[in-house]
């Protein structure tokens, strides 16, 4: 038996002990959700980033935008109002790590993809309060600067050994044409993302000039993407509720 | 009784260190424990009501039920979870304002503007969709931005100004599109003509000789006349501008100071031509009601004319 003298006067063994006394709380709050069969939502429409989508997400989390804004809209008649559909546990299933976030010193992210023009989307982050007059956020300048495209292979790679299913041989793009459809099973196959990412830039246009591949390219087609996968008009609006 | 004595007399842990640190071993306050064995209590009280342990791949409900309708008027009732209490919300909401959406709803826009009760209710619900929805380009008064969104404010409308053209360009977005006359087109001598004639237009200082071959381009070669019309006054159908009033979107030529730099200003959309100007679609984001509130609010509470 060991006495509370013993635990006191032994720093290493009181740092585990408090340790797992601590960690009690979080585990029994959160292990469960692995094991509870509803905690995902079954829901069409969801699938991973494209390359160009994920380069873009990079750069959310490489300039904070996390510190200010949230990606959870939460089940409450006021956000739902303002935000709509409350987020779903199946819509952030490809984030690693996810944004929810938890400070909203700006709005909720979460639906904001096509609420604005691709315009707004650029003359905004250049220059926040030439949009929004009362706005607090900081001028994003140096997004109009060239992508580096070169590793959005590995960073791919990566997110697959977390889960997400991109694709690198046949076998796993067959698999993903079957579950996404062809055209999203393409954009998902890692060998091409490159060749796909410049493609889409080009096509998207999202920073107003189709020649370059820029920073703000690959950040405006992230934002204009969050929230917009699933068609909540398929769903009554109670559809998700059996899940909870 | 002096304090040394004092501390003699009450329990320790036992536990010395640096020869006379001591820990007193007093018991906890009464209200403190109290409030500790109520607040355990408390919590299984909670667990009888509302969700709480994991069991196999599910979880204890509770006792606790929520009773809805659903926006389709199916009634249900499910155990207590955010998500079901969020369905009684609104439907609560849509139950206190049935009385107004149903007016929105039932009256035509003409007779909605003169109805108090429910056009007290277009300012207030349309503005804030407004607020939300429309201020981020638009601005919050509506007044618009230069070289970026019209103002909703004046009498002038790129689409037209009647409610059911409203209602389109909030249903549908739009998409203003002017091809470039720069490069192939028109060499610069013949922008810079073509801009002295469409800011004689409007009655803009500007170089008679020049407006004059910039009018033979206008209805020539230039093509303009064709989305701008012969009198160049514009299409609504298309959204072509009228370039005889003194109202600007592009070329921001009230804020050029000099006769120079306002046809600098007009040449540069010659050139470059417009592929901007989107205005995105609101039928996904918005019902159809929410549509027809905003309609009403920017018609008529903007002071935006019908024309």
């Amino acid at each position: 038996m060991i006495k509370h003298e013993q635990i006191e006067t032994n720093l290493g063994l009181m740092l585990v002990l408090t340790l797992l006394a601590i960690s009690i709380g979080g585990l029994v709050e959160i292990v469960p959700l692995f094991f509870i069969k509803d905690t995902v939502e079954k829901v069409e429409g969801v699938r991973p980033y494209t390359a160009l989508e994920q380069r873009g997400r990079d750069i959310y989390i490489r300039e904070g935008c996390f510190l200010c804004h949230s990606q959870m809209i939460r089940p409450f008649r006021d956000e739902q109002m303002r935000y709509g559909h409350y987020s779903l546990a199946a819509e952030s299933q490809y984030d690693h790590p996810f944004q929810w976030g938890s400070k909203r010193t700006g709005p909720d992210l979460a639906r904001v993809g096509k609420k604005y023009s691709n315009e707004w989307h650029v003359q905004h982050l250049m220059a926040p309060r030439s949009m929004v007059p009362e706005s607090v956020m900081p001028n994003y300048p140096w997004l109009m600067t060239p992508l580096d495209t070169s590793d959005v292979a590995d960073r791919m790679a990566a997110l697959r050994i977390t889960g997400v299913p991109y694709s690198v041989d046949q076998a796993e793009l067959d698999k993903n044409t079957k579950e996404f459809g062809a055209e999203v099973a393409k954009q998902l196959h890692i060998p091409d993302a490159q060749k796909n990412l410049v493609a889409q830039a080009q096509a998207g246009n999202y920073d107003g000039n189709p020649n370059d591949v820029t920073e703000m390219d690959a950040l405006v087609a992230y934002l204009q993407v969050l929230g917009t996968m699933v068609d909540f008009s398929k769903y009554d609006n109670d559809r998700f509720v059996q899940y909870r | 009784m002096s304090q040394d004595k004092a501390q003699a007399q009450q329990q320790t842990t036992g536990h010395v260190w640096d020869d006379d640190l001591q820990e007193f071993n007093n018991p906890l306050p009464t209200w403190w424990l109290w409030t500790f064995y109520l607040s355990i209590i408390f919590a299984v009280v909670y667990w009888f009501f509302y969700p709480s342990w994991p069991v196999g791949k599910g979880f204890l409900t509770g006792t606790g039920t929520i009773t809805y309708k659903n926006d389709k008027g199916v009634e249900k009732t499910t155990h207590w979870s955010t998500r079901a209490l969020l369905m009684k919300d609104l439907q609560d909401a849509r139950e206190s304002q049935k009385k107004y959406l149903d007016k929105v709803a039932a009256l035509p826009f003409d007779q909605l503007k003169t109805d108090p009760e429910a056009f007290g209710f277009v300012a207030s619900a349309g503005g804030v969709l407004f607020k939300d929805n429309c201020a981020p380009c638009h601005q919050s008064g509506g007044a618009g931005k230069m070289a970026f969104a019209p103002n909703l404010t004046d009498d002038d409308w790129i689409y037209g100004g009647t409610y059911e053209k409203i209602q389109e360009t909030i249903t549908n977005g739009r998409h203003g599109i002017m091809p470039p006359k720069g490069g192939a087109d028109l060499n610069d001598g013949e922008i810079d003509s073509l801009a002295n004639y469409v800011l004689s237009l409007s009655g803009e200082p500007s170089d008679a000789a020049k407006a004059k071959a910039g009018d033979e381009l206008f209805h020539g070669k230039g093509v303009c006349f064709s989305c701008h019309g012969p009198d160049a006054k514009g299409n609504k159908d298309i959204g072509s501008a009228n370039l005889t009033d003194k109202i600007w979107l592009w070329a921001n030529v009230p804020a050029a100071g000099t006769a120079e730099k306002k046809v600098e200003a007009v040449k540069a959309v010659i050139t470059s031509g417009l592929n901007k100007g989107v205005m995105p679609s609101m039928k996904e984001r918005l019902s159809a009601q929410q549509i027809k509130l905003l309609t009403s609010y920017v018609h008529d509470t903007l002071g935006g004319g019908s024309k």
